[in-house]
């Protein structure tokens, strides 16, 4: 495993691009098995780095199943819904595209992280607001543990075992310009 | 941000960062629940010293689709009539626990001074001020140019080079005065029209060239005409000789519309005295936006209102050093 030694936190890589691009895969065949193809699918990413994921998951998808239908993936922004807005700093809403209406739908969440599970429940209420879907799943690339609500992930891509005062760093290309998942201690930690 | 009292106040990263939430919160409107949970349990107060009809109602559609509880308040028929003073009032709301409190009162500067006294903790949005500054007029009009000019792709740009002219009452009107600087501050250049007699006396340091002549400044082929209302309760001098001579000479005539650019757009802040500053036709044309500026209204003052209710109070802990670390991905949404 490659290690970035920062000059406070020693950090280590997890997943390379490799990695990561073998786990979507694997993940875009699960959800099409377990949905039996592409009938009624949507996935949506939520913001910010669930939605190249979600992008990614739909262009595994298309190029196995030719048939998938055009308007598979979108955006579902949680912010709004959120239950901490009077703890942290304001942050930024970022847009909602949903490419369809989702009653009916299969919609697969997409997230790069599963952590307190605060985020998904943000994302169910957000989606109950839009339509009903006929059935929600979860899909994340890393499921570090640490659960506040009873949310589980359907796909995972990595379970990473985790201590709370860890960090977990994804940086994906089309936002960060490089690929990993990194995984930070603080420095009173030592080294991994 | 802590209080709306200003467009002075506005970077320009942040004006354009409020037009971009705005842009999400117009989303909102499109869909079958048009409701975001976001400020429940919130109180927002509408105070209302001075008669309004479509900022008082925006702002209230505006905090109700965030979840917000609204309490509307108007001078007539309260205790104010009795006598009682700003202070107490503020203080009266401190007591019910007011959130966030959207002041309009006939005395400029009077939600600065609510802001500044320490009376009260509550969020201020000035929705008004006597001739002083109306900024979420100014926004939602930065707003509607954006969309028209941008459409689907308004998001995170700035009015570079747009040209905007404003004609008519500037002495009174807060909103050419909220205008002039958010305007100036987005990049837009803006130029104001108006008989001598309703130019402020100090006119140094607008970011705005003045003239006189409205079919010159029309020659120009402006992309946005605003035009303001002649404010009757306002008129307490002779401004000018009389209400079919201003028409002539500064309003929006079939003739004057005729000379626009069929892409620029015309907009007034709202309500209308059709036949003085603006035409029938012109207010009706396609390329008016008073209706448009009415709906974004309620966009804007929603993002106003999110940005002021949401993020940080004083009152929270804070966090601990060691989970700072869970603050920071709490913070990146995970």
């Amino acid at each position: 495993m490659a290690r970035i030694e920062s000059s406070e936190t020693p950090s280590k890589i997890v997943l390379q691009q490799a990695d990561i691009t073998r786990a979507l895969t694997r993940i875009s065949h699960e959800i099409l098995e377990s949905n039996r193809g592409t009938d009624n699918l949507m996935i949506l990413g939520i913001p910010t780095r669930g939605v190249p994921l979600a992008q990614r998951i739909g262009e595994i998808i298309t190029m196995i199943e030719p048939d998938a239908p055009a308007q598979l993936v979108g955006s579902l922004d949680v912010t709004m819904y959120r239950d901490d807005l009077g703890r942290n700093p304001t942050r930024p809403p970022s847009p909602t595209h949903v490419p369809r209406s989702i009653d009916g739908a299969t919609v697969v969440l997409v997230d790069d992280v599963l952590y307190s599970g605060r985020t998904i429940r943000a994302a169910l209420d957000a989606l109950s607001d839009l339509g009903r879907p006929h059935i929600v799943r979860l899909a994340v690339l890393v499921d570090r543990g640490h659960r506040q609500l009873p949310i589980r992930a359907d796909f995972v891509g990595k379970n990473l075992p985790s201590a709370a005062r860890e960090r977990v760093n994804v940086h994906l290309a089309e936002i960060d310009g490089d690929e990993y998942v990194s995984i930070e201690s603080p420095q009173t930690g030592g080294a991994a | 941000m802590r209080h709306l009292l200003s467009t002075k106040d506005l970077g320009r990263d942040e004006a354009i960062g409020l037009l971009d939430v705005a842009e999400d919160m117009a989303d909102v409107a499109t869909r079958e629940i048009k409701k975001l949970p976001t400020l429940r349990g919130k109180t927002v107060v509408n105070l209302f010293f001075e008669d309004s009809t479509r900022t008082r109602i925006s702002f209230e559609a505006a905090a109700k689709r965030l979840s917000a509880d609204v309490i509307t308040f108007s001078a007539k028929g309260s205790s104010v009539s009795k006598g009682e003073s700003l202070k107490d009032t503020a203080q009266t709301l401190q007591a019910m626990g007011a959130d966030a409190v959207v002041i309009r009162h006939g005395a400029s500067g009077a939600p600065r001074t609510l802001a500044a006294s320490g009376w009260i903790d509550a969020g201020i949005l000035n929705a008004g001020d006597g001739t002083h500054e109306h900024p979420t007029q100014a926004l939602l009009d930065a707003y509607t140019i954006r969309k028209r000019l941008h459409g689907r792709a308004s998001r995170g740009r700035d009015l570079d080079g747009v040209s905007v002219t404003i004609v008519g009452d500037i002495l009174h009107s807060r909103v050419a005065r909220s205008n002039v600087w958010l305007l100036d501050t987005l990049g837009a250049s803006v130029t104001l029209i108006a008989p001598p007699t309703l130019l402020p006396v100090a006119l140094d340091g607008w970011p705005a060239t003045i003239g006189f002549d409205l079919d010159a400044a029309l020659r120009q082929q402006p992309d946005v005409v605003m035009m303001l209302r002649i404010q009757a309760e306002r008129m307490h001098a002779a401004f000018f000789p009389n209400s079919r001579e201003y028409s002539r000479r500064w309003g929006l005539d079939d003739v004057r519309m005729s000379m626009l650019s069929p892409d620029s757009i015309v907009m007034h802040p709202g309500p209308m005295n059709r036949g003085l500053e603006i035409s029938a036709a012109a207010a009706d044309s396609q390329q008016s936006t008073v209706r448009e500026q009415v709906a974004n209204g309620v966009s804007v003052r929603m993002a106003a209102l999110y940005l002021l209710l949401s993020g940080e109070r004083p009152s929270v802990e804070p966090a601990p050093s060691d989970t700072a670390w869970q603050a920071q991905d709490e913070m990146e949404g995970r």
